[in-house]
């Protein structure tokens, strides 16, 4: 059970903005960090910095030990079978482009295929288009369907022998939307494609376990899972992961370096060049820690009643749209909408006049507001902190801006 | 309480402008031809403008926005119309330092764009205010630096 003392855990929801009490909505984009996190960053700047893999002295093993510890709590955390199957990176941004560099260049070639959906964030957009461009192969979209979700029988018609990648949105960042990566990877497999899973809104907010996905490739950001910015995840099957190339090259990642010629240094450190984000890596670790201590199972079912009372709420309020799945159950703590005749950003702006924090615009997701018919859209996502009373003054928010903009309604 | 409030931005001018756009639509018969984003909330723009012996004769505008982008085009095209390049382009610098919170030149007249300057009190806002700006600078340098 999730209660409202929670939110006690988090130094920067106790303040006013703007004369209101701060109300956080826009965890979809980045969620606020628990003390334990913000504490674990400082503790290892205080106590025990000092780069890894490398100090004979007694700082550098604390860091090294600090460091690869908090990737065997990602390891468990998604359930991977082996710790050398969990890379950092920055983010989910560089996991996918390290799948495409690396994965991608070596594996598609003109006339083969890459398939992704409608929904997609840019980061799992961009990168194939990239080496679509690069190898000739030819990018497939799977449209979505008009409730927000994405039908199994149009993905089986547009993966084919051809295609060589498939990739997906696990829960989607506009329509909150949860997507059956699993019978996805099941059908990609049927026809020799490898799985990649973007999950960036997945991570934080429901139980993963990439074996049971059975993913080839699974991305995900530290910062919107209470951990700090600049740390992020890339996992990989181990036998994937051995036979590819690294993308970025210098310290770190070599076993042996001539002056023509190097090798590199097991998984998961050749996919490590430079010096790694070690306090990120160390921050992440204590959000693991910290959600796991809440449960999963108990994160998810908390935003999927929020999300549901959200939505029961906002349906009250006249010339309100919402898109995505009707049908809370489908989806995660995400709910995006418009209010009819008032442009999302100006919606915001009353919003952020009376303390509420909402995302406003194309949330990255070019192609998908084309097919939604919006240029523009406004976003609530809910995390474990959010409550009845942040809904509540959503909703009084949402009257306050429709009223401000009666005139200009037609 | 904070000392902002709404009234500072959304100016009865600026709704004005917003519900009643001046100059809404395009030159069609081929003169400059303008079309921005802005690429953090999809607010766009696309601007035509007629310009003979360096003085705007026309200029319209198409797009998609908030109150604050739409009316901002429509008070800049308002505004630029009849005026020397030259001027207009003084004016859109006049409007970014305007943006910035700085005073403005006494012997300027931004006329009801001046309704505008409560936006300097919104950071996240100036994007959508300066957008028709940038697209007509755009265009009159293009037009006299052509490719």
């Amino acid at each position: 059970m999730i209660t409202k003392d929670i939110k006690k855990r988090f130094p920067i929801l106790d303040q006013q903005v703007n004369g209101h009490p701060l109300v956080y909505l826009d965890s979809g984009a980045t969620s606020q960090k628990p003390d334990v996190v913000i504490e674990a960053i400082k503790r290892y700047y205080e106590n025990d910095n000092s780069n890894v893999h490398r100090g004979v002295h007694t700082l550098g093993n604390r860091a090294t030990d600090e460091y690869e510890g908090a990737r065997q709590k990602v390891a468990d955390f998604i359930n991977a079978s082996s710790v050398q199957e969990v890379i950092f990176t920055r983010g989910t941004t560089t996991s996918i482009n390290t799948v495409a560099q690396s994965y991608g260049r070596a594996n598609v070639s003109e006339g083969d295929e890459i398939v992704i959906t409608m929904m997609e964030h840019h980061s799992n957009i961009i990168p194939w288009q990239q080496l679509a461009k690069e190898t000739g192969a030819t990018l497939k979209y799977v449209d979505l369907e008009d409730d927000g979700t994405l039908s199994l029988d149009k993905v089986e018609e547009t993966i084919t022998d051809k295609t060589k990648i498939v990739s997906v949105m696990y829960v989607s960042n506009v329509l909150g939307t949860k997507n059956p990566v699993k019978e996805i990877a099941e059908i990609a497999h049927r026809h020799g494609a490898v799985m990649v899973v973007d999950g960036a809104q997945a991570a934080p907010h429901l139980k993963v376990d990439v074996q049971d996905l059975d993913c080839d490739f699974f991305a995900f950001s530290g910062h919107k899972m209470c951990g700090p910015t600049g740390i992020g995840v890339l996992y990989g099957k181990k036998a994937l992961l051995e036979d590819m190339e690294p993308v970025e090259f210098g310290g770190e990642m070599i076993d042996f370096v001539g002056l023509y010629e190097s090798t590199w240094k097991e998984l998961p450190w050749k996919f490590e060049g430079g010096t790694p984000i070690i306090a990120g890596a160390i921050g992440l670790g204590a959000a693991i820690d910290f959600l796991q201590e809440i449960g999963l199972d108990n994160i998810d079912r908390h935003e999927k009643h929020l999300a549901a009372y959200a939505m029961e709420k906002m349906s009250e309020i006249d010339g309100l749209t919402i898109y995505g799945p009707a049908d809370p159950d489908l989806r995660a703590g995400i709910v995006t909408f418009n209010l009819d005749g008032v442009h999302p950003h100006d919606v915001a702006t009353v919003l952020d006049m009376n303390g509420i924090a909402v995302r406003a615009g194309h949330h990255c997701a070019q192609p998908l507001m084309k097919r939604l018919g919006a240029t523009a859209t406004a976003r609530a996502s809910f995390y474990v902190y959010n409550t009845e009373e942040d809904v509540d003054r959503l909703a009084d928010g949402l009257r306050i801006a429709k009223e401000y903009f009666s005139d200009v309604i037609h | 309480m904070s000392s902002i409030n709404l009234d500072q931005l959304y100016r009865r001018v600026i709704m004005d402008h917003y519900k009643n756009p001046r100059n809404k639509g395009e030159i069609a018969d081929g003169g400059l031809t303008i079309d921005m984003n802005n690429p953090t909330c999809g607010d766009r723009i696309h601007l035509t403008m007629q310009v003979e012996d360096g003085i705007v004769q026309d200029a319209k505008f198409d797009g998609e926005g908030c109150s604050i982008s739409m009316a901002s085009a429509s008070m800049m095209t308002q505004t630029i119309k009849g005026k020397s390049v030259e001027d207009a382009v003084r004016m859109s610098k006049a409007f970014s330092d305007m943006m910035l919170g700085k005073e403005l030149d006494e012997d300027l007249d931004l006329g009801d764009i001046e309704a505008l300057s409560g936006v300097s009190q919104f950071p996240a806002r100036i994007k959508c205010a300066t957008l028709a700006w940038k697209a007509m600078e755009k265009g009159v340098d293009s037009d006299v630096n052509p490719n």
